[in-house]
């Protein structure tokens, strides 16, 4: 396993402007969670790493050895993408022995057999080992590409949203499985997603990109607590923090354009009036959908609250986040 | 718009069993989640009511109406997929009108339904675009203009939003809940994602293996699940089972979880044997004072919450507490549970036991 670092990434198609002076170091067994819109440079980068695509200026440094120069096959990653490629005619035996029946590293037939076996075992697909790829479902097949990145021993992993295609209790699974085996094996990995729960439950650092550039990276928790900006604050957090004129509830600090209340943040039973205008039951939470001086807002309170559309909360900030015009936080 | 009555109905593909018996009503105006695994039957069910498929046996009635063995075209209902069907070569008013204009309604007419389906999604704008250069979210509304613009009894979703990713799923949610609140129409939508079918609807249908486990209001299904498929099936993480032997019956206040007493709900039926207590992450509270024990696995944070994972004598537990308790993996801690929450199911049949707290519930059914 080996550390990552890009540094100075520029990276332009047909002059749209994708990676802009992006530099990021993923530590030598770290798993870092790339989060942003779409179009932020996630998968770019990604690809910078894989050798996929070149930077147009700045070095990618593999276990502090520089890449630009080598083809994908040479720099020793794995990838797994959303869309699974298997190879349809061969078993999922095959498909997963295949990474090791490279001529390149001699693996003995006893070794195969054995790595192939664990990794079956470990994402249960062991009773399909002898069926074809294409009599597997989706959720499977995605397993066996998976299987296939992890019976290697690259350098570094890399993952471009290899969950989102799967329904959502085998996310769930995998999820906590990735977590683990990434844990155990100490392999670094570096993972493409638009799914804050798969961000913050799995990574040991969030990458938050925007417009081509890192704005913010760190641990998940200190993303959420300790947000640098409006576009930071808002990847992390479910309902979305709520972003409002900054006196709405009063005297601001200075320079402050815009206040930030995360649920959390927001205190129900003192303070002013808001009007609730939809209750959402999730089973374990209950959102509110409030109206307060014109503005909406979303919250969450207990899940099973009393309160009904057209009934009054009075509600105040409670250690909130203020923004200057920029979208900045100010402390 | 139409109230819905699905009766006994069953559906055979050769030897294989897609839908058993099942029986179910849609309410006038509701927006109605079909839920449940893949293969659950829950697509098949929704294709029975559109007249895609043909049942087995069974009735089904649209307003009053049986329509079980009518073809869909004789059956007012507008579909809509998960993979947005459009004519590539129109653009999107053609695309919108095309029901109509196959109908033989007349232009100006057209025209002006367009005009008003377009202003519902607020796609005016993009009236005269071609479908090439559309966003995944614009041909959704295309989509969904096609079906709404025709002014059928019902809508039927068959996972519209399965094909968007994460973020954009929640807001197209959002924005067809809305729609349904503007136009309150019925409408039936199939979904495997327990979240979205909590989200946006008023009713569940929880499927599985063909059969309706569970039928009610979202809140009162993941409060009281009627089968363990259910408990588990819905809430993220599911529903903790803790496995105990012992003797349960009418009156039975507390069950013992090795030497712990843990209070429940009253309950009113009856099992012996092999026994699970089932409880919500929510309602399990982690105090140091309490005598049940556990030892911390994990935890995994999310912001406002964290989930922590235990190990206890009777089975893994996950609690979800504030992000702002302090937790330790490898501490070990006592385990309180909210004794109002809890559920007792008997392990082999997976059913749930009826209780004081739960017998409004699923003493309906």
């Amino acid at each position: 396993m080996a550390e990552v670092s890009l540094r100075n990434i520029w990276k332009s198609f047909a002059g749209q402007v994708a990676l802009a002076d992006l530099s990021l170091t993923v530590p030598d067994g770290a798993f870092v969670v790339l989060l942003g819109p779409t179009g932020a440079g996630k998968t770019t980068t990604l690809r910078m790493v894989s050798g996929l695509d070149k930077p147009d200026h700045g070095d990618v440094l593999i276990g502090g050895r520089p890449v630009n120069a080598l083809t994908p096959a040479e720099r020793n990653v794995a990838m797994v993408f959303q869309q699974y490629s298997l190879y349809p005619h061969l078993t999922v035996r095959e498909n997963l022995a295949f990474p090791l029946k490279s001529p390149l590293l001699r693996t003995p037939a006893a070794e195969i057999e054995r790595k192939v076996g664990e990794i079956a075992e470990m994402l249960r697909i062991s009773h399909k080992l002898g069926n074809k790829a294409t009599q597997l479902s989706g959720g499977e097949m995605q397993r066996v590409s998976i299987g296939r990145a992890l019976v290697r021993n690259p350098d570094v992993f890399l993952m471009d949203e290899p969950l989102s295609s799967l329904d959502a209790k085998l996310r769930a699974d995998l999820r906590i499985e990735l977590k683990k085996i990434q844990a155990n094996s100490g392999a670094t990995l570096l993972y493409v997603t638009h799914d804050q729960i798969e961000a913050m439950t799995m990574a040991t650092h969030v990458g938050v990109l925007d417009g081509g550039r890192m704005i913010q990276f760190g641990p998940p928790r200190e993303v959420y607590e300790n947000p640098v900006s409006i576009r930071a604050a808002s990847r992390l957090g479910q309902p979305r923090i709520n972003v409002l004129p900054a006196d709405l509830f009063g005297a601001a600090p200075d320079g402050a354009v815009t206040i930030g209340l995360r649920p959390e943040q927001i205190a129900q039973g003192e303070g002013e009036g808001s009007l609730v205008t939809r209750v959402e039951h999730l089973g374990d939470q209950t959102r509110l959908h409030l109206s307060f001086k014109e503005h909406d807002l979303i919250t969450v309170t207990e899940a099973h609250t009393e309160l009904k559309p057209g009934d009054i909360v009075p509600i105040k900030p409670k250690k909130p986040f203020y923004f200057d015009a920029s979208g900045t936080r100010i402390d | 718009m139409a109230r819905i009555d699905i009766r006994n109905v069953r559906k055979d593909f050769g030897t294989f069993t897609a839908v058993k018996s099942s029986s179910f009503t849609i309410e006038d105006g509701e927006f109605f989640m079909l839920l449940g695994p893949s293969g659950c039957g829950k697509t098949t069910t929704l294709r029975m009511i559109a007249g895609l498929e043909l049942p087995t046996s069974g009735e089904i009635y649209i307003d009053g109406e049986e329509v079980s063995q009518k073809p869909a075209s004789q059956r007012d209902i507008a579909f809509v997929f998960q993979m947005f069907a459009l004519y590539p070569h129109m653009n999107v008013r053609k695309n919108i009108s095309y029901p109509l204009v196959s109908q033989g309604l007349p232009r100006a007419q057209v025209r002006q339904k367009v005009d008003e389906v377009a202003g519902i999604l607020g796609i005016r704008d993009i009236l005269d675009r071609p479908i090439g250069g559309l966003s995944g979210g614009d041909r959704q509304r295309v989509a969904l203009g096609r079906a709404i613009v025709r002014n059928p009894k019902c809508f039927l979703m068959d996972e519209p939003l399965g094909a968007l990713d994460a973020e954009f799923r929640e807001h197209m949610a959002e924005e067809l809940r809305a729609l349904h609140d503007r136009m309150g129409a019925t409408t039936i939508y199939v979904t495997h994602d327990q979240l979205e079918a909590m989200q946006m609807g008023d009713k569940i249908v929880v499927m599985n293996h063909g059969v309706v486990e569970q039928f009610g209001v979202p809140q009162e299904i993941y409060d009281w699940p009627a089968t363990m498929f259910v408990a588990d099936f819905i809430g993220s993480p599911p529903m903790n089972f803790l496995r105990f032997e012992g003797m349960v019956g009418r009156g039975t206040a507390q069950i013992m979880l090795g030497e712990v007493p843990v209070e429940i709900p009253e309950l009113i039926g009856a099992a012996h044997g092999n026994l699970v207590l089932g409880v919500r992450p929510e309602h399990v509270h982690l105090n140091d004072s309490a005598p049940y024990r556990g030892q911390v696995v994990a935890a995994e944070y999310l912001g406002t919450t964290q989930i922590v994972t235990l190990d206890t004598p009777n089975g893994v537990l996950k609690a979800r507490i504030s992000a702002s308790e302090p937790v330790k993996s490898g501490e070990r801690t006592g385990i309180d549970f909210d004794p109002r929450t809890l559920t007792v199911f008997e392990a082999e049949k997976g059913r749930a036991l009826i209780s004081h707290a739960n017998e409004g519930v699923l003493g309906r059914g």
